[in-house]
């Protein structure tokens, strides 16, 4: 048994760890998550030139990674530093352009010359893709979309937009432009956009790609659980700080035992998550895959809302406050559950499979 | 044992709602709906509709210009403003400074004071917090020294709510080192445009502007201005928190904001059928309902208790705890109900995905609401003040 990172990942780890610390601090961050686009074209070129994108696919694929770890150990350190890059979003378009052979856009993405963005959820199917509505039409050789898009992740930047879509054949995948765009930036920050396809054209990469779509969310749900440990990990080091450094009534307040047995609370369920999402990692290219990686996005749900509510609260008023940058970690810990399916929606995928 | 309200107390109920209902204003009913903020003009509005119908001050007995209302009266007061989605009154002035000036005022300040507040000359604003004394409030070091008829205060106060709209600020301020921290604090009185004020705004984690600091540079203050004693602000500020405590369980806003749940779950889809007839959210849905229903009882009990007289005691406390985490549980439940949705934030305050309008402020409320167990003696410190009556008697 190992439970440590191989040399290469550990090499990537430290480099983007590095390069997010000095070049990416909190306060540069909350300037870019917040506004329009939502992100910095320096910085994502810079983790494309980092291997941060090749990372994420296999070098069959164009890429130098692919596995559950590569995919793991990335999205820690980005969590760590609170990155506000579109990096999920590109992850799951990566994978599916991959998966169908795309691969000029595959170098494009990798090369950070092109962003891309998965279009998956409707304001009627926000969980569920068996609800899908969008359609996509085949007249004559040319196919056209119809139908609106909500809440697709690093939306507002992207040029190359991966479009899920009904078809004769079941839900199919494709690359379209869409008529029109609505951003907003999330309330953790980072870009995300509504999207219309009023008969808009499409590259059709498959009419039935429901299977490589189920494993890009996937892939997404555990890198959002790897974002969720790093982020925990930061917020609970910020929390046992403060907790030091705080005095009230004559002594520092984390002498108070019933606020140190809260920290060890928070710190018990971090390690829970780390483990549970070590475990979602080693199923990522195995049968179980679905099983656990819904356990992992049902666990690290409850885990970051725990942590962020609890940093919240023994951090008193501060902790409220935009100015403070435990705050932002706290917003993305309890949003985070949210994407690609909440907690309660994983407990139904697992009702469903069993 | 008889859980209903008199004959009296149902038809005070009746004259809430219809004057709700023809006098608060569609715009800031709307505003209530939505749980967007209001505005200063609008705060004044609501209140001027009130003092008009003499409902104003709900703490101030009949000859001061109060209601002279039961705790009881009060509470349906409250329940109802809440539902009715009418504005919270802001209650620096009228719930905190008045029942302190009445107490221990001298008549000249009762004559100032209270018309001022309820006519709405003024907006006062609460100076007790500083960075340095939050939950040990007695530690506070913002100093006023005398200097002839005058006091001069340097220091900082903090969490200031609503602050950028006060016009007068009642502050504890140390006016003696010796002896026990709280044997040197006393309550002064200050208008904010006397030199050396400065007034700061602090954002909060989700955008929000409701709460400031207050810096204080050799600010001189007539030695007139101190309510009660000098080194007597302590007793003050402990009565006026048991003021602060006054509808402290918000079993009105938690009733008003699960029906709201309960609405949405019944337009939005979730895992492929309509939220509502999804078993797993309607469980946690159902355990908060329960959660709610016995705190309206225990809250009645409470009120009960003090109107027949019976000084508030640690079961304030247990409200305090119980009400602020059945308000926030609802408020995530909201959040979770609108899936991917919960996370934009648009910017125009106009319908968003085709969800209803008050969806919009869903997420900010949820946020915002994470102070509600911070504030006002943090749930902590409730607790600390439930265990000393448990263990120490």
């Amino acid at each position: 048994m190992d439970f440590n990172y191989s040399d290469d990942r550990r090499m990537l780890s430290d480099s983007l760890r590095r390069y997010l610390t000095d070049q990416y601090p909190i306060e540069q961050r909350n300037s870019v998550a917040y506004t329009a686009p939502y992100h910095s074209p320096d910085h994502w070129q810079a983790l494309a030139d980092l291997g941060v994108l090749g990372a994420l696919i296999t070098e069959a694929d164009g890429g130098f990674g692919g596995d559950g770890f590569d995919i793991a150990v990335i999205f820690e350190e980005l969590g760590r530093a609170l990155c506000p890059e579109p990096v999920l979003g590109n992850l799951m378009a990566l994978r599916l352009l991959a998966a169908f052979s795309a691969t000029d856009h595959v170098n494009a993405v990798v090369a950070g010359s092109t962003q891309a963005a998965l279009a998956l959820y409707e304001a009627n199917s926000p969980d569920t893709l068996a609800d899908v509505a969008t359609s996509a039409t085949n007249d004559g050789g040319s196919w056209t979309l119809n139908g609106g898009k909500t809440a697709v992740y690093g939306g507002p930047c992207a040029n190359l937009v991966l479009v899920a879509a009904k078809t004769d054949s079941g839900l199919g995948l494709f690359i379209a432009t869409p008529s029109s765009i609505e951003s907003n930036a999330a309330i953790d920050g980072g870009g995300l956009a509504d999207m219309t396809f009023d008969n808009s054209p499409a590259e059709c990469l498959s009419e039935n790609a429901e299977q490589e779509i189920e494993a890009a969310i996937d892939a997404g749900r555990l890198a959002l659980c790897a974002e969720a440990v790093g982020a925990a990990d930061v917020l609970l080091e910020m929390t046992v700080d403060y907790l030091k450094q705080r005095s009230q009534f004559g002594q520092p307040i984390a002498s108070f035992q019933a606020l140190q047995h809260r920290v060890v609370d928070m710190a018990t369920e971090i390690e829970q998550a780390r483990s549970m999402t070590i475990l979602a990692a080693s199923k990522f290219d195995d049968a179980e895959r679905m099983r656990f990686l819904a356990m992992a996005k049902n666990l690290i749900g409850r885990v970051a809302t725990h942590i962020g509510e609890e940093a919240t609260q023994l951090h008193g008023g501060i902790g409220m406050t935009w100015e403070y940058g435990g705050a932002h970690y706290t917003k993305r810990l309890i949003m985070l559950d949210h994407q690609l399916g909440d907690r309660y929606n994983q407990v139904h995928r697992l009702l469903e499979a069993s | 044992m008889d859980l209903t309200f008199t004959p009296e107390e149902e038809a005070f109920r009746q004259d809430v709602r219809a004057f709700l209902k023809d006098s608060l204003p569609p715009e800031i009913e709307a505003k209530g709906a939505r749980a967007q903020e209001l505005s200063k003009a609008d705060v004044e509005q609501w209140h001027a509709l009130l003092n008009e119908r003499g409902w104003l001050a709900v703490t101030w007995p009949v000859e001061h210009g109060g209601t002279g209302w039961t705790a009881v009266q009060r509470h349906i007061f409250e329940e109802e403003c809440a539902l009715g989605n009418a504005p919270r009154i802001v209650p620096f002035g009228l719930n905190m400074l008045g029942p302190v000036v009445i107490k221990f005022g001298s008549d000249e300040q009762k004559s100032e004071i209270l018309p001022r507040i309820l006519d709405g000359s003024d907006w006062w604003c609460q100076g007790y917090s500083e960075p340095g004394a939050g939950s040990d409030l007695a530690s506070l070091k913002t100093r006023a020294v005398r200097d002839g008829d005058e006091y001069v205060i340097n220091g900082q106060k903090t969490w200031t709510t609503l602050g950028q709209h006060a016009n007068r600020i009642f502050c504890l301020v140390r006016t003696s080192v010796d002896g026990k921290p709280q044997q040197g604090i006393s309550f002064v009185l200050v208008d904010i445009d006397t030199p050396g004020i400065e007034m700061r705004p602090i954002t909060l984690l989700e955008g929000s502007h409701e709460v400031n600091e207050v810096f204080f540079t050799d600010v001189r203050v007539p030695v007139a201005n101190l309510v009660g004693e000098e080194n007597q602000g302590w007793t003050i500020a402990k009565y006026l928190l048991t003021h602060e405590r006054t509808n402290i369980a918000g079993v009105g806003f938690a009733t008003r904001d699960l029906k709201k749940l309960k609405e949405i779950t019944t337009t939005v889809r979730r895992n492929g059928k309509i939220l509502c007839e999804d078993p797993i959210f309607a469980a946690q849905l159902i355990e908060v309902e329960a959660d709610l229903e016995a705190m309206r009882i225990t809250n009645l009990r409470m009120l009960q208790k003090a109107n027949d007289g019976a000084a508030p005691g640690p079961e304030a406390s247990m409200l305090k705890i119980k009400g602020t985490v059945i308000r926030q549980r609802i408020s995530a439940l909201y959040r979770m109900a609108l899936g991917p949705h919960a996370a934009g934030v648009p910017t125009d305050g106009l319908e968003h995905d085709g969800l209803p309008i008050e969806a919009v402020t869903a997420t900010s409320l949820y946020f915002n609401n994470r102070k509600l167990s911070i504030y006002g003696g943090s749930n902590e410190i409730q607790r600390n003040i439930i265990s000393g009556d448990i263990f120490r008697g």
